[in-house]
């Protein structure tokens, strides 16, 4: 069953000096894409989606603006006070047709670009399923300052490194451990945050397979640059592989293994666990389990807190 | 006895810090001597730290915000340094340096730079343009504007005494909490923005009462210069906002105190709640500085293109409307945090809609300039280059008002990009304006041109130089806040935007020759009737610099633009309207009650931060004896006799008539 | 163009001026919306009073609504059923509302210059006011001292931070009225001592305003639930 993709937003009937913009911003968008990485290269429905809507409002906003300024350099430049050619109308400061059109511009484009954001907001919902297709468990857990990706399913964890199945849909339950994160994958789209207390949602999906970097967007202390992770998207085929050898190598993440995780620490490299205790997301995202202790107080580090020495 | 206060609080081990700090204290200290062995130190306490008079009190504000523009300004040399080192590599700035200096980078840049900015053109111009003495409350202006002084004051004494926030400019929890950031950082902050909070919050009272209730003669709503109405609605916003800030701040502070739970990790607290809160302020903040900002330029706009402000009905509904649904799109600040279709749809839309007055605004400014004769000063290059940068800076907020699209740019370098854009092309914009605008009005002679438009054109190339890279880097995938990166796609535009810093620095270095070379050239430079522009509005009718009471005589208004109506009817009268009779005139007197209370709030502050509770103790019994001994005051007004006063303005009218006379020459 | 060129433009076209003398209004009479000039002391001072009173307004209401947010995030602790003593709010309502209307025989008394009544309706009123705190904190000591205190769950943050901002004003009200009677005393019904009482007694019925808003959506609700 295909993927149901984010339609373009049609865009209307428009003037050749529109146009020429609109393949400005595509040759702009080209050249950054060229550059490799991010929104506007993206690897995935959501991302193109997003990406299509964005463009789509960048258009229509240089439909304004580019004659704005123009408007605005050029009577600035004529009405100047040493070209006499210009008319002077010392006395004239209103016009009733003027304040309509005036009003009405910024209006209508903006009740357009509103009824965009409104769809957009309900299709490229985070929550949102992508298709009816069984969609890939993952469960998402931000901890100081590394990732933890569990899939309940297969029974295994892995650390700072998602790997996923190339056109199957991932559905990502996220919670912390610590601090409020999120969760970010530029190329693959939505980002969403992580709170320690609640399960956040999001799904995104890979339609060709690579090594998409991944991050934290919120920052969430001395670590926050460290809690980087890669997001792989291999064939169906490679994905299998890839379960089973991690289910049969490495260690389980046990109540003790989660506790060691919970510490502070940052530029891990990943890897995983063979074994995951049942319902430990759920556990961790309902607070039966407490969230990681803040920084450890050294010497070096500890002015003026509170905490005992 | 002194709390958690050691000597491990100065970073002996911490060069940067360290020795920066050093520098400032010593160029502070050599500063106090020069002023103590010129004799200064009376005048300054006299004319100046316990001046009430609004117009002093105006420029003490663009002072401080000044001062910390150069401090805020450092600390994004730093963070643009940083970036440009840290590709693959750990930088100079380590996290726990890099993220303080981000985090007091955007503290002090809205809280201490761009508002203090504003209220002190706003405290400066507006009771001149309403044809009055003073606000309605002179020594409450005085506190205002001292309290913020001593939030800037503590937050610069983070860098020397233990260490600012590492939380970013709004402290989101539970990073913010006591168990993430157990240090004295976050404290800093709090206490630093609860005690200049409560100045704005004073300024706020202060000029809503002004602009509603004391206006000169005639002077009715559709008679009020678009600058007063601005004014109203900043602070009409400043007093509707702010104490929200005071809440949630006060919620924090309880949480990290008292062992409260409103935000933590565990007992129940929420965290999404403060993001709720502090961003029902946030965001009515940033209008209170872009609608001070938009008055600016209405009035310079108008003042040089020759012509009366294009649409005064429609640019006054603009503003008002802007006022009121400032409150309504606060979630566009966390989309992302998983709201769903409708609640992001909705505010989304909202966003869109507050585009509207602003785009109006544009409109006429431009219709401002048509058919008018535009004369190219410098604060007419600010507010063209405003209104070019300004649209720029609109249209991606147009764009991240977009859910879909903020999904994969929240937090991103193009959101910095995109508030940088706005906040810089119109409040910076709006205050260096405003700056060059109204500096000859307050000191007699008008700022070096020259100088003046070269820091513009450093300025503006700088700016666009610094912040169009941040929008690719932020479409390649690159969040806020990073101190190093991998990333070999982000490295060539994070140096370009270093270097469009450098460019900034050259536009400061050249105000601050700007400034030098005008004192010294004041004589030359002079304007002896005071109205240098060819002003429309009253505040060019005083001499330059206006006597304390502003007014020989409140003048009885009959029009709009009412100086523009006076000078018209003298031009054809070939004279100028008959002497008043003088009268003798009150003007409040002199207090110290502001720097002394402003002291007390100092201590307490300090005291709080490092917990030594016997000396917040002392201090809050200060201050409220500061304000017995205020209340229990018996003389509270001047009297300045009908012979000064009929001095004074004589030699206005005398320099007036002469000026009529070599036109009709 | 040089500082001292100032152009002075002659008019395109003569516009009539409107050169007829402005109304003359007596100052007293002025409101401030440019008819008579800027309105006089006692309306400036009053009308700027309300404005802070609005803003405050407006800080309570920041924590009503994190009392809405948190009211049911109790921890597994005592809730708001388990822990109220209606009865002892009502008391607490019955001396801030008598505390109150004695701020207002004291204000009638402040306006027909009667110093003896103006001492004792203040002293009055104090008392009074000093009962609704003393019951207060004995609440909160009671609260406390069972494990119910603000650091055992966010309902009870909320509600200690909510009901405590009420009761920090009352005693920086306490404070102030302290002072007024001092100043009273000292200096007699002198104008602006008379605008600051003013004041004083708009903060004081406010604060009734509040309390009636806390009771209802704090205490009796609570006890439904």
């Amino acid at each position: 069953m295909p993927v149901r993709r984010w339609s373009v937003v049609p865009v209307p009937q428009i003037r050749s000096g529109a146009g020429r913009i609109i393949s400005v911003t595509a040759l702009v968008s080209g050249l950054l894409a060229g550059c490799g990485g991010g929104v506007l290269n993206p690897a995935g429905p959501v991302g193109q989606g997003e990406r299509t809507i964005l463009l789509d409002s960048l258009a229509i906003m240089l439909v304004i603006v580019v004659p704005t300024v123009l408007c605005t350099l050029a009577v600035a430049w004529w009405y100047r006070a040493s070209n006499r050619h210009a008319a002077y109308a010392p006395q004239w400061a209103y016009s009733g047709r003027l304040e309509l059109l005036v009003w009405s511009i910024p209006a209508l484009v903006v009740l357009f670009l509103g009824g965009t954001a409104w769809i957009g907001s309900h299709e490229l919902d985070p929550a949102k399923p992508l298709s009816s297709r069984r969609a890939l468990e993952v469960q998402v857990v931000a901890l100081d300052w590394k990732w933890l990706f569990i899939y309940p399913e297969e029974h295994i964890a892995s650390v700072n490194r998602l790997v996923a199945p190339v056109g199957v849909p991932i559905h990502l339950r996220l919670t912390s451990a610590s601090v409020m994160n999120v969760f970010f994958v530029p190329q693959l789209g939505s980002q969403i945050y992580a709170m320690n207390g609640m399960v956040s949602q999001l799904n995104l999906q890979a339609d060709r397979s690579g090594t998409f970097h991944g991050l934290a967007a919120q920052i969430n202390g001395d670590g926050f640059s460290d809690m980087t992770f890669e997001a792989r998207a291999v064939s169906p085929g490679e994905f299998s592989a890839w379960v089973a050898s991690t289910q049969s190598d490495g260690a389980p993440l046990d109540a003790a293994a989660y506790r060691l995780l919970l510490r502070q620490s940052a530029r891990i490299a990943p890897y995983t666990y063979r074994a995951v205790t049942p319902a430990l997301f759920e556990a961790i995202a309902s607070q039966e389990l407490p969230s990681g202790e803040g920084p450890r107080l050294t010497e070096a580090n500890d002015i003026g807190s509170t905490q005992e020495k | 006895m002194l709390g958690k206060l050691t000597w491990q609080a100065i970073p002996f081990d911490q060069p940067i810090p360290l020795y920066s700090a050093g520098f400032v204290g010593l160029m502070l200290l050599a500063v106090l001597l020069w002023v103590a062995l010129k004799g200064y130190v009376p005048y300054l306490w006299r004319e100046w730290i316990t001046s009430v008079d609004h117009k002093r009190i105006g420029v003490m504000y663009c002072v401080l915000a000044l001062v910390m523009l150069l401090r805020g300004f450092i600390d994004a040399l730093m963070m643009r340094s940083q970036q440009a080192l840290a590709f693959h590599a750990a930088g100079y700035l380590p996290p726990e340096h890099y993220n303080q200096v981000f985090s007091a980078h955007g503290t002090i840049m809205i809280f201490f730079v761009a508002m203090p900015f504003m209220i002190g053109l706003m405290n400066f111009v507006v009771p001149l343009q309403l044809g009055v003495r003073d606000v309605a409350f002179p020594t409450f202006n005085s506190v205002g504007f001292w309290l913020t002084a001593a939030g800037a004051l503590l937050v610069n004494i983070s860098l020397v005494v233990g260490e600012f926030s590492r939380a970013g400019w709004l402290p989101y929890p539970p990073l913010s909490e006591l168990q993430y950031s157990p240090g004295v950082g976050v404290d800093y902050y709090l206490w630093a923005l609860q005690i200049s909070g409560l100045g704005t919050l004073i300024g706020g009272i202060n000029l809503v009462t002004t602009i509603l209730k004391t206006r000169a003669p005639g002077m009715c709503y559709r008679r009020m210069p678009v600058f007063c109405w601005t004014s109203l609605a900043s602070n009409m916003l400043i007093v509707a906002a702010f104490p929200i800030l005071t809440a949630t701040l006060a919620m924090l502070i309880l949480d990290r105190y008292l062992g409260f739970h409103f935000f933590t990790n565990e007992a129940g607290g929420n965290a999404m709640m403060f993001v709720n809160l502090i961003w029902a302020w946030g965001h009515p903040e940033v209008y209170i500085l872009a609608l001070a900002a938009f008055g600016v330029f209405s009035e310079v706009v108008s003042t040089f293109s020759g012509k009366p402000l294009f649409g005064y009905r429609s640019m006054v509904a603009a503003t008002m409307s802007i006022c009121v649904l400032s409150f309504m799109v606060w979630l566009h600040h966390f989309f992302t945090m998983g709201a769903g279709g409708d609640v992001n749809g909705f505010f989304g839309a909202m966003t869109m809609i507050i585009a509207v007055p602003t785009g109006v605004k544009v409109f006429n400014w431009l219709f401002t300039m048509y058919r008018g004769r535009v004369r190219f000063s410098v604060p007419m290059h600010w507010a063209i280059g405003f209104i070019v940068t300004f649209v720029i800076g609109g249209m991606t907020g147009v764009l991240l008002a977009v859910p879909p699209a903020d999904f994969v740019l929240h937090n991103s370098l193009f959101l910095i990009a995109h508030f940088h854009n706005v906040l810089i092309g119109a409040v910076l914009f709006g205050a260096f304006a405003g700056y060059n605008y109204w500096f000859p009005k307050a000191f007699g002679f008008t700022l070096d041109e020259r100088l003046g438009k070269a820091a513009f054109w450093c300025w503006f190339v700088g700016f666009y130089v610094a912040f169009l890279p941040l929008y690719a880097a932020g479409l390649l995938g690159m969040t806020r806040r990073l101190q190093h990166y991998d990333q070999p796609q982000w490295h060539p535009w994070i140096l370009v935007a270093g270097v469009g810093a450098l460019i900034i620095l050259c536009g400061i270095a050249l105000q601050g020759a700007q400034l030098f070379v005008s004192i010294r050239a004041r004589r030359r430079l002079s304007v002896p009737m005071g109205d240098p522009w060819d002003g429309r509005t009253l505040e060019w009718a005083t001499p330059s610099p206006p006597p304390a009471f502003n007014f020989a005589v409140l003048p009885n208004v009959k029009g709009e633009e009412p100086y523009w109506g006076m000078k018209r009817k003298a031009l054809e009268a070939m004279h100028l309207s008959p002497e008043p009779s003088y009268q003798p005139i009150e003007v409040p007197r002199n207090s110290p009650t502001g720097f002394v209370t402003a002291f007390f709030a100092f201590v307490l502050g300090f005291a709080l931060i490092w917990h030594i509770w016997w000396m917040a103790g002392l201090a809050l019994i200060g201050a409220y004896a500061t304000f017995v001994v205020f209340a229990w005051r018996d003389k509270v007004e001047e009297v300045i006799p009908p012979g000064d006063v009929a001095r004074i303005d004589r030699a206005n009218r005398a320099a007036r008539a002469l000026a009529l006379q070599e036109i009709h020459a | 163009m040089s500082a001292s060129d100032v152009t002075l433009r002659l008019p395109s076209s003569p516009v009539a001026l409107d050169l007829r003398p402005a109304p003359i209004i007596e100052p007293s009479e002025a409101t401030g919306h440019g008819e008579g000039g800027p309105a006089p002391k006692r309306i400036v001072v009053s009308y700027g009073f309300w404005i802070f009173l609005l803003s405050d307004i407006v800080m309570f209401s920041a924590f009503f609504a994190g009392y809405a947010v948190l009211a049911g995030n109790v921890a597994g602790g005592p809730t708001a059923a388990e822990l109220f003593d209606v009865r002892n709010v009502e008391i607490e309502t019955a001396c801030l509302l008598l505390s109150s209307f004695c701020c207002g025989v004291a204000t009638l008394a402040v306006e027909q210059r009667y110093e003896r009544l103006t001492q004792v309706a203040l002293l009055l009123t104090g008392l009074l006011g000093l009962a609704f705190l003393s019951l207060e904190l004995r609440e909160f000591a009671g609260l406390i001292a069972q494990g119910a205190g603000p650091s055992r769950s966010a309902f009870l943050s909320s509600f200690f931070a909510l009901v405590g901002l009420h009761g920090a004003h009352v005693t920086a009200g306490l404070l102030w009225l302290g002072t007024m009677m001092a100043q009273f005393y000292a200096k007699g019904f002198r104008p602006d001592i008379c605008r600051r009482y003013f004041c004083f007694s708009l903060f004081w019925h406010v604060l009734d305003v509040i309390w009636v808003a806390i009771f209802t959506i704090v205490y009796l609700l609570g006890v439904r639930t």
